[in-house]
């Protein structure tokens, strides 16, 4: 480590170099081996070692379960489509090693053209480097289907960081989340890639149909669920149904679908999202070390299970006959409520804000998937949709306090 | 001292009178600086075509519309001046409708209400109001051909950004090769669809000529920093 830091020391860039605006870079580079070596001359406010790169790693670390598990998943489900998977950890390396060449380039793309761009600004801009794509460029990735196109990725990054972080001043400075900004590009732009039934299982875009065996349909549990928005002959359940009376739509596809499996992340959809109990191993390290906020996370759960309820009570198709607890564990609503919805910067700031803007966010994704068929999934939607709104809630919550004080002062 | 200076005539391409006309290309563009006319920006970029016939349409109306309110300027009682401006307005409209659809019924077609949707631009009624109730026909002629310059301008740069990434064609030449798949009329992909390419759908969108309109804003501002407000 000694002649690293000398060598180090000895390439920096200082302000009579001719490389003396790449010192950004440089100072990027060393920082990640080295804690800095200025210290604050007189008495210093803080009190914990924490600072940006180090929390951005911890939520790296959280995000590895996820990442994991979705390499392994992908390559699950591309033997499942191909009908030689077995049982789910029959071909363990097999299915290993397909996941992780199709996974680990787009996760290099996305870090790759992200930091680029990142880079450029902040040397344009002469900024020190901040760590903010650290996170992003793990999310991207994890919320994606495995079958994207690596130059949609790049494009995708390149259009979140620029307009979604970098005209506003870079990292700090973004009004919406840049990693579902990505997505949500990708959705709107090319939606054969991102969306309907021939996505989520990798490889089963280009197999001709009749190599596919009989059931698989490649839908993941959310097109199926949307399914039954439509009349009832679009079902995914609706012919079984009508064939045995016991059974509804609804139970049919309870039936296909074991909570068990959901939770523990067997089923089909984007990279990351579909292993509960993988996110909840991050939500857990998030939540003990601090750095993701419990009130941000828990109101959302509690503004999905809301929805979920009242949508249940009034259930006049299949789709709102599904149980609310059912809704928390399938698609993308986990992965929402522990790394999307509680980005630090497009959230909302104040303490009764972050209950209210959670609580919407949650409620609104589960409004979107049920009432909405044309968009299965809605939990993306929703927050960025919340991170605007989010400066609006601080707004009033502050606007409450000071009239509550200027009353109590007035009063007394 | 007390000699009355006679006012010089003014040539007819003076100095200022050039001022009118390259001033809204640039330092006040109407969409990227007053902000004007977005609707139509939204609305009628995504192929070139569109937009050039838009900004036909636009300086037909607000060329002509701009002298007859010149003309007019001292006899239009300043009470009702906003309903004799539309009058004029809407008269142009029509015409410009009518011809369209008479020699141009395809593009017409596409372009459907919003040729009637002129009348509401505020970029017309904004120089009628700003410019053609103070000043002379031929100034009011010239400030009327900047600020569709500087309109089209911007509609042109959104359409060609639009046309080539959302539909892969430049004025409806298929410069990106062919994306439509049909074994029975013989069409396979080629060009750049052939290796994995495909066209954007989300530029396609309304929206995201917002997005456009905003990359030209910012461009404009980074090169001309005169342009930025103070806070």
């Amino acid at each position: 480590m000694k002649s690293l830091e000398k060598f180090l020391r000895k390439i920096e860039p200082t302000h009579e170099s001719k490389w003396a605006k790449f010192h950004p870079v440089w100072d990027a580079l060393y920082t990640f081996a080295f804690t800095p070596g200025e210290t604050t001359k007189k008495g210093s406010h803080i009190r914990d070692g924490i600072d940006l790169k180090r929390t951005m790693f911890m939520v790296i670390v959280a995000l590895i379960p996820c990442l994991l598990f979705g390499i392994y998943n992908t390559g699950h489900w591309h033997y499942y489509a191909e009908g030689t998977a077995g049982a789910f950890m029959d071909h363990f390396g097999d299915k290993l090693l397909y996941g992780a060449i199709k996974i680990l380039p787009i996760v290099i793309v996305s870090y790759g053209i992200g930091l680029g761009v990142e880079f450029i600004f902040c040397i344009r801009n002469k900024h020190a480097i901040q760590e903010g794509f650290l996170v992003t460029g793990m999310l991207i990735p994890l919320i994606l289907p495995a079958d994207i196109p690596l130059w949609m990725v790049a494009v995708a990054t390149v259009f979140a960081v620029v307009l979604g972080k970098e005209v506003f001043g870079g990292t700090g400075m973004n009004i919406v989340n840049i990693a579902l900004t990505a997505r949500a590009f990708l959705f709107f732009g090319y939606p054969t890639e991102m969306s309907g039934d021939k996505v989520w299982m990798s490889g089963i875009g280009d197999m001709a149909k009749a190599d596919i065996p009989e059931g698989v349909t490649g839908a993941t549990q959310l097109g199926e669920l949307a399914s039954f928005t439509f009349p009832q002959e679009e079902w995914a359940y609706g012919a079984e149904a009508v064939a045995n009376i016991q059974e509804t739509a609804i139970s049919g596809f309870q039936s296909a679908w074991p909570l068990w499996e959901s939770f523990v992340g067997m089923i089909p959809g984007s990279i990351g999202e579909t292993s509960v109990a993988a996110i909840l191993i991050g939500a857990i390290l998030l939540l003990y070390t601090g750095i993701g906020n419990w009130k941000l996370m828990s109101s959302f759960v509690v503004g999905g299970l809301v929805v979920g309820l009242i949508a249940n009570w009034t259930a006049v198709n299949p789709y709102m006959e599904l149980e609310p607890l059912n809704h928390l564990i399938i698609g993308g609503f986990a992965f929402g409520a522990v790394f999307m919805i509680t980005d630090p910067v497009s959230a909302a700031q104040t303490s009764t804000g972050k209950f209210i803007y959670g609580f919407l966010a949650g409620a609104l994704s589960i409004t979107i998937r049920v009432f909405n068929g044309a968009y299965p999934e809605g939990v993306f939607l929703a927050i960025l949709f919340m991170n605007v709104m989010a400066p609006m809630i601080d707004h009033y919550v502050i606007q409450v306090n000071i009239k509550r004080r200027l009353k109590r002062i007035k009063t007394a | 001292m007390s000699e009355k200076i006679k006012a010089p005539k003014e040539p007819l391409f003076s100095k200022k009178n050039k001022r009118l006309v390259t001033e809204p290309l640039d330092d006040n563009n109407p969409v990227t600086l007053q902000v004007l006319g977005i609707c139509s920006a939204l609305a009628i970029t995504v192929s070139i075509e569109q937009a050039l016939i838009m900004t036909g349409a636009v300086f037909f109306v607000l060329g002509l519309g701009n002298v007859i309110i010149s003309l007019l300027r001292n006899a239009i009682p300043s009470r009702v001046r906003i309903i004799v401006q539309l009058v004029v307005v809407a008269a142009l409209v029509i015409i410009v409708n009518e011809v369209l659809k008479a020699y141009l019924p395809d593009p017409a077609e596409k372009l459907s209400v919003f040729v009637g949707l002129i009348i509401t631009n505020c970029i017309i009624m904004g120089r009628f109001e700003a410019f053609a109730m103070a000043n002379k026909p031929w100034p009011s002629f010239l400030d009327a051909v900047g600020n569709t310059l500087g309109y089209g301008m911007v509609l042109v740069i959104v359409s060609v950004i639009r046309e080539i990434f959302g539909s892969g064609k430049f004025f409806g030449y298929p410069i990106l090769g062919n994306n439509i798949v049909d074994p029975e009329a013989g069409l396979e992909l080629t060009g750049l669809y052939s290796i994995g390419y495909m066209n954007n759908n989300f530029i396609i969108l309304a929206p995201f000529a917002l997005f456009a309109v905003a990359l030209i804003i910012w461009v404009q501002r980074a090169r001309n920093k005169s342009l930025i407000e103070e806070h």
